[in-house]
């Protein structure tokens, strides 16, 4: 399975992409497809801090429940509003409309705890 | 077979394999003096022997002749169809229905409780269920805390006092704050809540405001009012109600509840000094992800058949271990079948008669006593069935009555010290006219 190669992954299977000071959050594909049809996600409220690989949120689905973890730091500026409605965006467009959480990023040496790419595809081989 | 699950060889292997001497020495950190020691228990007896020594106990208990007694429980007519249902052997050894294809007459069951639960209610979704009206109602204030991420709570001094104490048990744990809005005790006053001092306690910092209606003086509270005080502040509003009072006073969907919490003994469940009983839970449906106990839902079969599952388990303690919305991890089926069979046979006239009944005879004691010149009611405005009178001595004067087999009410400063010379009396369809007749006999007696 290969993955973003803009992206920076974490052993949680999320990933982030950083844009200046913002960075978006997700899960992998690899994650969605591991857990299966994703029904409901649990987001944080906005303004609210994540801690790099603290639990932010929740993912259920029809297998499982798992526990969100931020692969950064940094205050929530943006949730996703559209996974209310369709949580399946998880499974359908993991790097794309399925992004879950944007954050004021704190702390960019953070991102050099992380996997790129190739590591994360060797981890999930 | 034998029933002894482990033999001597079996215990001495385990305590071999986790290193540890005897199993005396599992206890090691326990400190001697609080150790059980010095078992003092009479001689094996044969089964009759038991049974007469249990009849010579039972035989100790004094039931009251007349009672008025209400604190939360209330003694209604349960027709005999509620103990035929509940006694039949389908329903009675069933454990929780985790596998729906062996289960449907018990999630069928739990279905048309949380439907007549919402009914009653005006709310959306019921839970199913909890084990009595006090933990349903402090399940309510922590799932408050984690729908508005606040940690603190404000509940009404009007609320069952007992409420209040399992109330603050709960949330001394996980560091909710706790704190009372009083209730006006004035001689001849309101006996409610006052929406103007609750708002002058509610912040953003409140996760809900909790009151009850009737309150624990039987007195109806501004309940619209209350409701509007809470969410000023963004906090949710908590009903606590009698589920019989639901046929004549407006259903907390109506006045804006948040959340709708009840002891459901009242439907079908005699007097039992300590249950079982049922707690009652209802909510929003925009708020069910956070509500805690067992969710039966209605769905269809691949062959488009209708059929009953627990549904959102994921908020559950067998799901999601501790991070589950509550450790609630049973569901009251049994009794919560007795209040479905209960409000089945009855029906909405019957709810309503039972209702209007209970007041009509709540108004007859108070009239009575005031008519005789032994005591006057404590607080003016509208009541529902339980009403507090006030009776000069009324302590002594109470404890004396019990000895004769009548028991008058509750004695309000056994809970509430600035309520002196106070007793709460409640009536039912039960009460009778000579009840109350003696009732008024004996206050004249002990006066």
């Amino acid at each position: 399975m290969s993955h973003p190669a803009n992206l920076r992954y974490s052993k949680e299977h999320e990933w982030v992409r950083v844009d200046g000071s913002t960075a978006t959050i997700g899960i992998t594909s690899f994650a969605a497809d591991e857990l299966g049809d994703i029904v409901f996600v649990e987001l944080p409220e906005v303004g609210s801090s994540l801690s790099q690989f603290g639990s932010f949120g929740v993912v259920e689905s029809v297998k499982a429940v798992s526990d969100l973890y931020a692969p950064v730091s940094g205050e929530v500026t943006e949730v996703n509003g559209a996974l209310a409605e369709q949580p399946e965006l998880l499974n359908s467009d993991a790097y794309g409309e399925g992004w879950i959480v944007r954050v004021a990023l704190t702390d960019t040496a953070e991102l050099d705890a992380l996997m790129d790419a190739d590591a994360y595809a060797e981890l999930t081989a | 077979m034998g029933y002894t699950p482990h033999t001597d060889p079996d215990r001495a292997a385990m305590l071999a394999a986790i290193g540890v001497a005897s199993v005396d020495d599992l206890f090691a950190d326990i400190p001697e003096r609080v150790r059980a020691s010095g078992w003092d228990l009479p001689a094996p007896m044969a089964e009759q022997e038991v049974r007469a020594e249990l009849t010579r106990l039972a035989n100790a208990n004094r039931l009251p002749e007349v009672s008025f007694l209400g604190y939360g429980a209330y003694r209604h007519l349960v027709p005999s169809v509620v103990a035929e249902v509940v006694g039949r052997a389908e329903f009675s050894t069933a454990y929780t229905p985790y596998q729906p294809e062996v289960s449907q007459g018990t999630l069928q069951s739990i279905y048309e409780f949380q439907s007549l639960i919402c009914e009653l209610t005006g709310m959306e979704v019921a839970s199913a269920s909890h084990y009595d009206g006090a933990t349903a109602t402090a399940e309510a204030a922590l799932m408050a805390c984690r729908l508005t991420r606040r940690h603190r709570v404000a509940v009404s001094a009007g609320l069952n006092p007992d409420y209040r104490r399992v109330l603050a048990t709960y949330c001394s744990g996980p560091g909710v704050e706790v704190v009372t809005v009083p209730v006006d005790l004035a001689e001849g006053g309101t006996g409610t809540t006052d929406p103007a001092s609750a708002a002058e306690l509610l912040d953003d910092g409140v996760a809900c405001l909790i009151a009850a209606q009737p309150s624990f003086y039987g007195q109806l509270e501004p309940m619209a009012e209350l409701g509007e005080a809470a969410h000023a502040v963004g906090a949710l509003f908590v009903a606590v109600v009698e589920p019989t009072s639901l046929a004549l006073l407006t259903a907390p969907g109506e006045y804006g509840a948040d959340i709708v919490t009840a002891e459901g003994q009242p439907l079908g469940i005699p007097v039992s000094f300590g249950g079982p009983y049922v707690g009652l839970m209802a909510a929003r449906m925009s708020s069910v992800r956070q509500m805690p106990g067992r969710l039966v839902g209605a769905t269809r079969d691949v062959q488009g058949r209708l059929g009953y599952v627990l549904t959102l388990q994921a908020r559950e303690q067998h799901i999601r271990r501790e991070k589950a919305a509550s450790n609630i991890c049973t569901n009251q089926a049994l009794m919560a079948l007795a209040a479905t069979a209960y409000l089945t046979a009855v029906g909405p006239e019957g709810l309503r008669e039972v209702a209007e009944l209970s007041t009509i005879q709540a108004r007859h004691v108070a009239a009575a006593i005031e008519g005789a010149g032994l005591g006057e009611r404590r607080f003016s405005g509208p009541y529902f069935a339980e009403v507090a009178i006030r009776v000069p001595d009324a302590a002594r004067r109470h404890a004396a009555m019990a000895e004769s087999g009548i028991v008058a009410g509750h004695v309000v400063e056994r809970d509430e010290p600035a309520l002196r010379d106070t007793l709460l009396l409640a009536a039912t369809e039960l009460t009778t006219d000579d009840d109350v007749a003696r009732l008024v006999d004996a206050l004249e007696a002990t006066r």
